[in-house]
């Protein structure tokens, strides 16, 4: 798989490994990002100022001062190039604990009639799946998951909800997510998790990375209230 | 030092260069729409390019100070009143405690900037004092500024307390610039051209575009000619960047500002160049707008070009010594009037005469 090197205005690159969700793509574009900030912590790439990847890009922010255009394309062709025949590594897991219906999950109910399934089994499908993050985006902290159980699927509400508490645990059509911030939104709500996705207030306020898998864990609601103390 | 805010304006904000390092995370970069102008106003002061600063939109606040301090106004021409007299923008001016500064309005833009001597000063957020309003965050608490808000300020440089004691003339730069009524906006082809047809790229770079009603910090909508695809369907989401041209099914561009979400799934014909976006800021609605393409290097040549203006009128600020043949020619674009040279322990001022104008 070869990677395109497009020009986004004059303080960015597009390095393009793709134009669909695939797995393997997404694999590429993560691999891409180690391997450019492994070269910035080596001193190897100046003007970096960040990284955004994306489904099946990696957009390269620089400093126009720093580095020069067809500079920084030949390093980054070197490393892209050094990528071709690497097996990508396993996903790092990251394990959200989730207490599901209730007061916390009140769409759990809708999820199982919908699907004609006991509420304890979209419980089990929805915890057994292992979600890769593709990317992060929409808001502060949000993952765009792939990876559901079709069987769990479920449509947006009619109406959405003007008020949807941070944590809060959805589905959408064939997605799942959890809200990063509190936000209004017509997801069906499953379930709440305490992990803050964001905390602006922490030493690293995002929680989650892109290029990273994550698994729901079932929790009670009396470990949901222990760890939010 | 503070700021008591007697009346917000219309939309009155802490800008700085923007919050970089976040976006993988889904965080904005917010920041200045006009570089070039939050870049004069600070240089106006005494402060670094990036300090804090104060946005904002058509109608500015009305700000009561507690001590004497240096202030200076830029942007789409403000107009500007300390205690009801009238007071010039593109001037560093000396306020005393207890005097009223207003941003009435407009008179050539959107946006002015308002640079206070030490810079505003308020916690950093994620590495910026950039207000994210959407995500409530940076700034004065997440949000656009109020009237009995109170801001606080950092400590003046060397020079700044110079000018405010007299000791050393106010820095002035006059602006040579006169908008036109078709404004033409230069752009990089790219990333996603190849979306649609020659056609359509060949109506993007020869038509007019109205910027509409429908435009603020996170985007300006166009109206104009539609432009025709070759790849239908949806592209998956990728990286924005300030001036990323997205064009929806509809066919109509929607160019993203400094608030622009950190992905979208629209392909991107274009983006314009960063030299440029200081006059795209300054456009309001009604505007009409061509695009014109130049190569990367082109666009960042003439980043440079601008950025070497503000530098150079710097370095003769600082140095109080007169300019180099180089700094001057760059000067002359920005048609400083007076800078202070100090020969032999003496005082000057010199008047530069513009030799060169801008576009």
């Amino acid at each position: 798989m070869s990677a395109r090197f497009l020009p986004a205005g004059d303080s960015a690159i597009a390095v393009e490994f793709g134009r669909e969700i695939d797995l393997n793509i997404n694999n590429q574009v993560a691999a891409m990002r180690t391997v450019i900030e492994a070269a910035i912590d080596e001193g190897k790439l100046k003007g970096i100022v960040e990284l955004v990847p994306t489904y099946g890009s990696l957009l390269v922010v620089y400093d126009q001062l720093a580095v020069g255009y067809a500079g920084l394309i030949e390093q980054l062709k070197i490393l892209a190039e050094g990528l071709e025949g690497v097996e990508i590594s396993d996903r790092e897991v990251v394990e959200i604990p989730v207490v599901y219906g209730g007061e916390y999950g009140p769409d759990l109910g809708i999820v199982a009639q919908l699907n004609s399934l006991s509420e304890d089994e979209v419980i089990k499908r929805h915890s057994e799946a292992e979600y890769p993050i593709y990317m992060l985006g929409f808001v502060a902290g949000f993952p765009y998951l792939g990876g559901m159980d079709k069987s769990i699927a479920a449509p947006r509400k009619q109406t959405p909800r003007l008020k949807i508490p941070a944590g809060s645990v959805g589905i959408a059509g064939q997605q799942t997510g959890i809200y990063s911030v509190e936000s209004p939104g017509g997801w069906q709500i499953i379930g709440r998790t305490p992990l803050k996705l964001y905390d602006a207030d922490r030493e690293k306020p995002i929680l989650l990375r892109a290029g990273q898998s994550i698994r729901f864990k079932p929790i009670t609601e009396a470990e949901y209230e222990a760890m939010t103390e | 030092m503070k700021i008591k805010v007697i009346n917000g304006g219309m939309l009155t904000t802490v800008q700085d260069k923007g919050r970089y390092g976040f976006q993988a995370s889904g965080v904005q970069v917010s920041g200045v729409m006009d570089w070039q102008a939050a870049y004069a106003a600070n240089l106006l002061v005494g402060n670094d390019y990036g300090s804090a600063v104060l946005e904002c939109t058509c109608m500015g606040p009305e700000l009561e100070f507690h001590e004497d301090c240096l202030v200076a106004a830029a942007g789409g021409e403000p107009k500007l009143t300390l205690d009801g007299k009238p007071a010039e923008a593109y001037s560093a001016i000396r306020v005393k405690a207890g005097q009223v500064l207003k941003l009435s309005s407009m008179s050539q833009g959107m946006r002015g900037y308002i640079a206070v001597a030490g810079g505003i000063d308020v916690p950093e957020v994620m590495g910026s004092c950039s207000t994210n309003l959407k995500l409530g965050a940076g700034g004065l608490d997440g949000r656009r500024l109020g009237a009995g808000d109170v801001l606080s300020t950092g400590e003046p440089g060397t020079d700044a307390k110079e000018m405010l004691s007299g000791l050393k003339p106010c820095r002035r730069l006059q602006r040579t610039h006169a908008h036109e009524d078709m404004r033409i906006i230069r752009v990089v082809l790219g990333p996603q051209d190849d979306y649609f047809t020659s056609g359509a790229i060949e109506i993007f770079l020869s038509r007019a575009y109205e910027i509409t009603a429908d435009s603020d910090r996170m985007g300006y909508r166009l109206a104009g000619e539609k432009l025709e695809r070759q790849i239908d369907g949806d592209m998956v989401s990728d990286g924005i960047v300030f001036g990323s041209v997205q064009v929806p099914p509809g066919g109509e561009p929607i160019i993203m500002m400094s608030d622009h979400q950190t992905t979208g799934g629209y392909p991107k014909v274009a983006t314009v160049i960063t030299a440029d976006l200081p006059e795209l800021a300054q456009s309001g609605p009604g505007t009409k707008v061509s695009f014109r393409a130049v190569s990367v290097e082109e666009a960042q040549a003439a980043y440079q070009e601008k950025l070497g203006q503000l530098e150079a009128a710097r370095e003769v600020f600082e140095n109080s010594r007169p300019a180099s043949a180089a700094a001057g020619a760059a000067l002359s674009g920005y048609g400083i009037k007076h800078y202070n040279v100090k020969v032999a322990g003496q005082q000057f001022e010199v008047s530069l005469q513009p030799v060169i104008t801008r576009k």
